[in-house]
């Protein structure tokens, strides 16, 4: 059995920060492993290291050179091999558009020929949340999106998952594979890499694939969507900011909450 | 070709808040295009909830009947099957844990361009949705390049419509799924335990500000000094540090306290979705920027860690 992991390395932003033009200066970006695709990585490994026969866990992912860090973390985690694609063409503009993504994972992944391609909800920079569900149909492959629960028996029968929906609610639902599914926070506890999983991660396969490689026409990858502003939102914030010391700013907070009248007695 | 296509969200045989909110967004880009509004209803008694569904603005609604649980195989057919049949301009879903589910694919079958939890619209000759980016740090204005696109919406940000009207109401013609891909089973009650906080009247939440499952401890106690019910932000639950059904948020409960204290929640659109109707909001962050100030009525801009025992203090305890 074949397991795909698709991740991406997203950029988390300073407390402190400014936007230039339509982006933010690298100077305030911190660069990690997308938080949800962490999850999918923890999944794919639970669901090799808990059956006998082979699994294999391959980690794909669109990003530049400086992304292998990201990609050898999830290899130190217990993938595999990794897949990563890069390309002058996808460098710019640097929003890459839900079509773009789908039409090169999908290339990838054909290649690949997975049971099963995990992947996280959303990514936690442009927040799409639709790669996974639209590379699921580009692929003709089944999908659930937004599962928190995952239990594979074999790649001849159909998973069932759980998708987490609003208000406390989970759709239990059974999905032929193969299939793409996008997994939530919290159906795992991701692990740390440990020192010896980061030694090994070194020598793992990490194959670095270019449009052509993938037989992607330059031409179809045309975005469409075009970033034409990027901006602090405006506060619309009326909160009353309690100033000074801990000491005080808690006398004035306790007398509002007992003036709200919750406090007994 | 300057129609709109919005797809109305059910569950368990009633229309969700969200359809209402949908249809208004769907009226303010039609005057905006100069086409009209279909609204398409997916499975369940669609006749009957496109009864409920016709409002004011609506021209037409298309409804596939089928049973009741969701199957995305039938909103991808049924709305692949709408636009052949009015060929719209743009499709508007919710973004929804289901739109999120049928939405993506929809494009991909059209070969359309989409873009995902617009929280503004505005049409010019071409369509530019306004979302949000980096945890809503920033916001970005994302022309779409195409003449047609699926959106979806983040339907809270919209009012629900209210006039009643009298769209024409149609079944669509399609050779209906015939081998689904997938089998809704049951639907679980997670949130469910002897412990509802969506009764409390005071509660305290803590976030990923608390950094440490053992820091836990000083909000158990605030907690307790103050007779408050303990709550918390998502990854408190993700970390298994606390039970789901102490979770407020879209995913978890909405609550409406008379006071609800945010402990180092920096306030994801998700969380103030679930708390935002408190009465009396405080929060307690370190980012002065952070979102949950949008909705506090008082903010205390420090270190949890300072200002929590100073509090307990205040309120006679002993922190730990």
């Amino acid at each position: 059995m074949r397991v795909a992991v698709t991740v991406r390395e997203v950029a988390a932003v300073d407390d402190n920060f400014e936007v230039s033009g339509t982006s933010i200066p690298e100077q305030y970006l911190e660069y990690d492993l997308n938080e949800w695709d962490d999850y999918a990585v923890e999944e794919a490994v639970q669901l090799k290291e808990a059956r006998d026969e082979d699994v294999e866990v391959v980690v794909v992912a669109i990003g530049p050179e400086r992304s292998e860090e990201t990609i050898r973390m999830a290899l130190a985690k217990g993938a595999d091999r990794a897949v990563r694609i890069w390309d002058d063409a996808l460098a710019d503009p640097p929003l890459l558009d839900v079509r773009t993504q789908r039409t090169v994972l999908a290339a990838a992944l054909k290649a690949e020929d997975p049971d099963l391609v995990l992947t996280g909800v959303q990514a936690s920079d442009d927040a799409f949340g639709a790669t996974g569900v639209a590379l699921a149909h580009a692929l003709g492959y089944e999908w659930a999106a937004v599962v928190n629960d995952l239990d594979v028996v074999d790649p001849s029968e159909p998973a069932t998952v759980h998708r987490e929906l609003e208000g406390g609610l989970e759709e239990v639902t059974e999905v032929n594979l193969p299939a793409v599914f996008t997994i939530q926070t919290g159906i795992n506890e991701p692990r740390y890499a440990s020192l010896m999983g980061i030694r090994q991660a070194q020598s793992k396969e990490l194959q670095v694939l270019d449009l052509d490689a993938l037989g992607i026409d330059r031409d179809a990858i045309t975005p469409a969507l075009e970033l034409e502003a990027m901006y602090k939102p405006t506060s619309e914030s009326d909160a009353e900011m309690i100033e000074g010391g801990p000491d005080e700013a808690a006398g004035e907070l306790a007398e509002i909450v007992r003036d709200a009248g919750v406090i007994e007695g | 070709m300057s129609d709109v296509l919005a797809v109305a969200d059910h569950r368990e045989g009633e229309p969700r808040d969200g359809s209402y909110r949908l249809i208004t967004a769907g009226r303010e880009l039609v005057a905006e295009t100069g086409g009209t509004l279909h609204l398409v209803v997916v499975g369940g008694d669609a006749d009957r909830l496109a009864e409920d569904l016709a409002r004011a603005g609506v021209d037409r609604i298309h409804t596939l009947r089928h049973e009741q649980a969701f199957n995305h195989d039938l909103y991808v057919e049924a709305i692949e099957a709408v636009v052949a049949d009015v060929e719209p301009q743009f499709v508007l879903a919710p973004n929804s844990v289901n739109g999120m589910d049928y939405a993506p694919a929809v494009a991909t079958a059209l070969d359309w361009p989409i873009v995902t939890d617009a929280i503004d619209i505005a049409y010019d000759g071409s369509l530019t949705a306004t979302r949000e980016m980096y945890g809503s740090k920033v916001q970005t204005d994302v022309r779409v390049s195409e003449p047609v696109a699926v959106v979806t919406i983040r339907d809270s940000e919209w009012e629900p419509t209210e006039d009643a009207g009298d769209p024409t109401i149609t079944p669509i013609e399609t050779a209906e799924a015939e081998s689904l891909g997938s089998r809704v089973l049951d639907i679980e009650d997670t949130g469910a335990g002897d412990l509802d906080i969506a009764e409390a009247e005071f509660i305290v939440s803590v976030g990923r500000g608390i950094e440490e499952e053992e820091n836990l401890e000083l909000i158990e106690r605030l907690a307790e000094t103050t007779g408050a019910t303990l709550a918390a932000s998502r990854p408190i639950v993700d970390n298994g540090w606390l039970p789901s059904n102490r979770q407020v948020g879209q995913s978890g409960k909405t609550v409406e306290p008379d006071v609800y204290i945010a402990i180092g929640i920096s306030g994801a659109v998700q969380h103030l979705a679930g708390m935002k109707q408190a009465d009396t909001i405080i929060a307690i962050n370190t980012d002065p920027d952070a979102p949950i100030f949008e909705v506090a009525d008082y903010g205390i801009n420090g270190d949890l860690f300072d200002v929590v025992p100073a509090l307990i203090e205040e309120f006679g305890g002993t922190p730990p």
